[in-house]
């Protein structure tokens, strides 16, 4: 086991550099003088210049690359020079919104898709199992800023029962709080269901037809036992990738929903780094987006072993 | 949230619509794609109001004989408004996933076909590529370089390469251990002629169903970025410049946000229902071919 | 066989809808089998073994439809209500299937998979049915049991395995055990172990056994009764000493027949049946074997055979022209 985690743990090293350096040059290749932007109009080409050469900007671009690595791995990733604060201080102040959202949003769509799939994979076939298939397919033309408005109408406006914006933060009110997630995690939610329940239903179908579920009813034991243990754990591969792949593509894509909801995050942290032209910020978040992303493809490669024994031994 | 990574798992999802014939849904659907590109080409020749044409007095005005779906915050036709906004969701939905298709198509079909280090330095770099969040990229270059209809088309369209190239690659991969391909080299073909003759036929209608794919990703995500204000730039209109601005008259007149919003989905159903089917009809890894 | 049947299958049809048509996998069998006795069935693929076995077990799949009565320890399980019969299964009447790969779930336990047959039938706590579980994979022949618990059937060798599926059939003491085809997915070498295990446990645990398989050397010497099935039939019955001396049917005779002999000589043929079994959405007028059958005369092709009584006890056979007997003759 420990050898198949080191294993993946070099893939990891070049993929890391590779964004990193793809980050970098990105950022700095954007025309619009940084130095320019920041002085705005007390820019006089002598001060200019002094910025520039404070800033480091007049070196060569390897060399910048290189410094801007260096600082990155001792935990530097820069200062806004907007606000002051330092990159880390930045995204540790909106992280835990963005991941408040993001989990609240994929717990959404597992309470939706996986009880769906199940039932439509005991049903195939039925009428039932054809609506619902068809709702999943029709839901994923429904973008998250369509659902947005859709709830937002619902649920804000004619019915008045939830905010359509704000956000108050946990430990001041709790329920406040969840109450201010709700449309936004509803809205990625639903679009995000679809895709698991017809993934999971696919994987159970096939499951249910295999010759151990069969043996299971043999024995005499509880459906709801064969399905939950005996027909679940098998057929969860595929749901547990796109889970992952789900949670990395969620990172920085919770943007609109940010925006919509005026919810205090990363997507909205990186929003206004665009406008605001604070290079920095966004060099530096956007780093720690793709290696976030990375990161969880890599813990996705893991769980793949731990729920498929065969993988872990090398058989599969 | 539609980005423009259309990863596994769209490959992995069987078509809900197991249609050995073409049932009715696919028939609507292309009816309302033509429909509504018929509208949007011909929209000069259409007895339409200007939709640039503020009317202050007639704000939010309900339906009428002048105008047919009523007027809009700033007074301006609504019909009109969403007529044209086809025009540029379709050509920015359409044009874009071009850029993906060829350059992806090619890149993907050469990295199938010579595998080797090639392979793994395209499907690595893709890889890297995949490793951003693409919405950032895009809002990033269309920011920084000016919102334009070009711009938009071109980002848009650079971020597909990757899907694309995936496909690509797949399909590539699986054709090229069939015994026709396998003939051909017996036979003493060129690279080139393998290429050109045996393999991209045979790639180019699973390439096509994952356009049309495309074709609907694309105009959500223009219709997402114009809703935040960063895709196509004002005065033009979109659908998702209405419906972002019917967002904010939400409480007194909600068919402003609704009309376009309904409209959008219709066409990206239909897009994705015609793609599903015929990517379900010619994917060759399902032995149809 | 003195006293009741334990299981008693009586005029049992599956029938399967299929795109070409209804296919009548089972067509009217008859059986019995009383406690403690081992019942053979023979019969080559798709003769209809398996879809029987299924019918007795009530796990049939969803379209096919099934007719006739099948009477285990009293109840009629055809009629029996879903959570009764769930009691039933795994308890009372328990299952071995050819492919222990396939029969046992790859990413649960083997532990886990015999406990929990434990714990729903038995009720005993973990602990207790641990070390029953202990216990059976002892007495079925596997070396260390208790780290056998914590692995996964992919670590284990085929005999292994099948050996653990045996174990969990017999974990809480069934009254019947139906063997499909419980050797035929092993090495030669294996078979007669296994073959040999069951039969030990068999007598040990004084149970009744049903036996299917496409071997008739399987049976020789290991069951008390055996019946012959072809094309969804039962086309000979008879206990076993009876069936391999004085059969009656030429398809039992062609398949006793295509056993290879050790003591034959080299490069003797082997006498294979020519042809193939008769498509079963196609049914035929007449016997099902006439086609492959060397004795087959104009009677054969126009009617169908009824099982009738030959002159040992429990001895039947559907055949007009029958071995040992001269044309036209009374049986």
């Amino acid at each position: 086991m420990l050898g198949f985690v080191a294993q993946r743990l070099l893939y990891l090293v070049p993929v890391l550099l590779a964004v990193s350096l793809l980050t970098f040059l990105i950022a700095s290749l954007l025309p619009g003088d940084l130095a320019y932007t920041i002085l705005g109009d007390q820019a006089t080409p002598e001060k200019v210049a002094a910025l520039r050469h404070d800033m480091g900007l007049d070196q060569p671009i390897w060399w910048r690359y290189l410094s801007w690595l260096g600082n990155v791995l001792q935990g530097d990733f820069g200062r806004s020079f907007r606000t002051g604060q330092t990159v880390l201080q930045a995204v540790a102040e909106r992280l835990p919104v963005s991941l408040e959202l993001m989990l609240l949003a994929q717990l959404g769509a597992l309470t939706i898709g996986i009880p769906l799939a199940i039932a439509c994979a005991v049903r195939n076939g039925s009428a039932f199992d054809r609506f619902m298939t068809g709702s999943a397919f029709s839901m994923l033309s429904v973008p998250a800023f369509l659902s947005a408005i859709l709830l937002i109408y619902l649920f804000a406006v004619e019915l008045r029962w939830l905010p359509a914006t704000g956000y108050i933060p946990f430990h001041e009110d709790p329920v406040g709080n969840l109450r201010c997630f709700l449309l936004p995690a509803l809205t990625l939610a639903l679009g995000e269901w679809p895709v698991l329940m017809r993934v999971l239903r696919s994987d159970m179908i096939q499951t249910l037809q295999e010759d151990y579920i069969a043996m299971a009813r043999a024995k005499g034991l509880k459906p709801s036992r064969i399905l939950l243990v005996h027909a679940l754990k098998p057929s969860s591969l595929t749901l547990v990738t796109v889970t992952g792949i789900n949670i990395g593509r969620l990172i920085g894509g919770t943007v609109i929903v940010e925006s919509i909801f005026a919810l205090p995050g990363i997507g909205r942290l990186l929003l206004s780094a665009i406008f605001t032209r604070d290079l920095i910020i966004l060099q530096g978040v956007v780093l720690i987006v793709a290696l976030g992303y990375v990161l969880i493809n890599f813990v996705v490669d893991l769980l793949y072993a731990v729920l498929d024994p065969r993988i872990r031994h090398g058989h599969a | 949230m539609a980005t423009l990574e259309l990863s596994i798992d769209q490959a992995a999802i069987a078509s809900p619509v197991r249609t050995r014939r073409l049932g009715p849904l696919f028939w609507m659907a292309i009816g309302w794609m033509t429909f509504v590109f018929a509208l949007a080409a011909f929209a000069d020749l259409l007895p339409l109001p200007s939709p640039f044409d503020m009317d202050m007095l007639e704000r939010r005005a309900p339906m009428s004989a002048a105008h047919w779906l009523g007027t809009d915050g700033l007074g301006r036709d609504v019909l009109s408004r969403l007529i044209y906004g086809a025009r540029i969701s379709l050509i920015v939905g359409l044009c874009a996933p071009v850029i993906g298709l060829t350059i992806g198509g090619a890149l993907g079909i050469l990295a199938g076909y010579f595998r080797g280090r090639f392979e793994t330095l395209v499907v690595g770099s893709m890889d890297v590529l995949l490793a951003f969040p693409p919405l950032i990229l895009a809002l990033a270059v269309t920011a920084y370089l000016g919102q334009s209809l070009l711009n938009l088309t071109g980002i848009l369209g650079v971020l597909g390469i990757p899907a694309f190239m995936r496909v690509a690659r797949a399909t590539t991969l699986t054709l090229a251990r069939r015994e026709f391909v396998i003939a051909a080299q017996a036979l003493g073909a060129s690279h080139a002629r393998i290429l050109l003759r045996e393999l991209l036929p045979n790639v180019f209608l699973p390439l096509f169903a994952f356009f049309l794919l495309g074709v609907a990703v694309t105009i959500v995500v223009e219709g997402a970025l114009s809703f935040l204000g960063l895709g196509v730039p004002p005065p033009i209109s979109s659908w998702g410049i209405m419906i972002g601005e019917g967002r904010e008259s939400l409480e007194i007149a909600p068919r402003l946000a609704f009309i376009p919003a309904v409209t959008m989905f219709l066409t990206v159903l239909s897009f994705n229902l015609v793609g599903d089917t015929l990517r379900a009809l010619t994917d060759p890894r399902q032995g149809a071919l | 066989m003195t006293g009741p049947a334990l299981l008693s299958v009586e005029g049992v049809a599956v029938d399967l809808p299929t795109p070409r048509g209804n296919l009548r996998a089972v067509d009217h069998v008859d059986l019995s089998i009383g406690p403690g006795q081992t019942l053979g069935i023979v019969g080559e693929s798709g003769c209809g073994k398996t879809m029987l076995s299924r019918a007795i077990l009530q796990l049939l799949p969803k379209k096919a439809k099934l007719s006739g009565r099948v009477i285990f320890d009293g109840q009629d399980l055809v009629r029996l209500d879903r959570e009764r019969l769930r009691k039933l299964r795994g308890r009372s009447l328990a299952v071995v299937f050819q492919d222990p790969m396939t029969s046992l779930n790859p990413v649960l336990t083997i532990g886990t998979q015999l406990i929990e047959t434990l714990q729903e039938h038995l009720e005993l706590d973990g602990v207790a049915a641990k070390m029953r579980s202990i216990e059976l994979l002892a007495a079925v022949g596997i070396p260390a049991p208790e780290q056998r618990l914590m692995q996964y059937p992919h670590q284990l060798s085929g005999g292994m395995r099948q050996r653990v599926a045996i174990a969990i059939a017999l974990s809480c003491e069934p009254k019947l055990l139906i063997a499909d085809e419980p050797t035929t997915a092993l090495d030669v070498t294996i078979q007669a172990q296994i073959l040999d295990l069951l039969a030990r446990e068999q007598r040990r645990r004084h149970m009744a056994m049903i036996i299917i398989t496409h071997d008739l050397g399987v049976v020789a010497g290991r069951t008390d009764e055996v019946a012959v099935m072809y094309a969804g039939r039962v086309v000979e019955r008879a206990p076993t000493p009876d069936l391999f001396k004085k059969m009656r049917m030429p398809y039992t005779e062609a398949l006793l027949a295509a056993i290879p002999k050790i003591d034959a000589k080299p490069h003797t043929p082997l006498p294979a049946i020519s042809g193939r079994p008769p498509d079963p959405t196609r049914p035929l007028k007449g016997c099902s074997f006439s086609p492959r059958c060397k004795y087959a005369w104009a009677q054969c092709q126009i009617e169908k055979p009824r099982l009738e009584d030959a002159d040992s006890p429990g001895h039947q056979y559907a055949c007009f022209r029958p071995l040992n007997i001269p044309a036209g003759a009374p049986a």
